[in-house]
């Protein structure tokens, strides 16, 4: 149930991505161009995917997940140095190229060899991530 | 072509949060993207790799087959500069990880409940994505 519960969640999020333009490095680099000839496309895919979860965040409340045990707890509110460290080093890559993890991997089967490319670099960034972390740890 | 485009994201940006809202609402989880990889990468999500591979696998395969029906042809635009490729994928890996989520964590997950960090980190992440694309667009003239 769950397995296929993931493949439902995944090909929807996969052709979601592909349906809003967001597998198109363009479109993504034309967001944040907010200087030059600014494209809105992003945030409106930010703001359609906010409102299916915000219903499905309040539907959490008093339930369970379908499969059992529990709904994630309430957000962290501790901000720590990883957070926005973290956010700056993705934010730069996002910027440099226009894709991120979901994308990358929603146009693996489109995206040729330089999609491929992105994927190890990427995988080898998330291999090398836990030393960071325990680096910032300790600075 | 712009007037239909939002209309397209905003389908698109639908259908993305109902994948979510199944991964929450049925398996209990946050529909992160750079979480469920990272998980396999490093070793931390090994109890559920199934679960991880089969959303993964339907992330790849779900939008090809799309493609392929509907006949068209997708371009991902992606820079030939593969030295920027190389860079802008471990800084991606490298900084979601480092920050615990992405456009779909941090982002659609976060922001719909309202967490704090997830506000936070989309607007540090956005900011240093605009940082970039004026740097570039400075230096090399367009991208």
């Amino acid at each position: 149930m769950r397995h296929l519960l993931s493949l439902i969640s995944g090909a929807l999020f996969g052709i979601g991505l592909y349906l809003s333009g967001m597998t198109n490095t363009d479109k993504v680099q034309g967001f944040l161009d907010f200087f030059g000839n600014w494209d809105p496309t992003l945030a409106f895919v930010m703001g359609g995917a906010i409102l299916p979860m915000a219903a499905a965040w309040a539907l959490t409340h008093g339930r369970k997940p379908l499969i059992g045990g529990n709904f994630p707890e309430r957000p962290e509110t501790k901000f720590d140095r990883k957070l926005v460290v973290g956010a700056i080093l993705f934010g730069m890559g996002w910027g440099l190229v226009g894709l991120c993890p979901g994308p990358a991997l929603a146009s693996l089967g489109f995206g040729g060899i330089g999609g491929l490319v992105f994927l190890a670099a990427m995988l080898a960034g998330m291999l090398v991530a836990p030393k960071a972390r325990q680096m910032l740890d300790r600075a | 072509m712009i007037e239909m485009d939002w209309i397209w994201g905003l389908i698109g940006g639908l259908t993305i949060g109902c994948g979510g809202a199944v991964y929450l609402l049925g398996n209990g989880r946050i529909m992160g993207a750079s979480g469920i990889i990272g998980g396999l990468v490093d070793g931390s999500g090994r109890h559920e790799w199934l679960d991880r591979v089969a959303f993964l696998a339907a992330l790849i395969i779900a939008p090809a087959l799309v493609v392929y029906a509907s006949d068209s042809v997708a371009q991902t635009n992606l820079t030939s500069n593969i030295f920027m490729v190389v860079l802008a994928g471990f800084l991606v890996g490298l900084g979601t990880r480092i920050g615990n989520g992405c456009t779909s964590g941090h982002g659609v997950c976060g922001i719909s409940r309202l967490s704090p960090r997830g506000i936070v980190a989309t607007l540090v992440y956005i900011a240093a994505g605009a940082l970039v694309v004026v740097v570039l667009r400075a230096i090399l003239g367009g991208l």
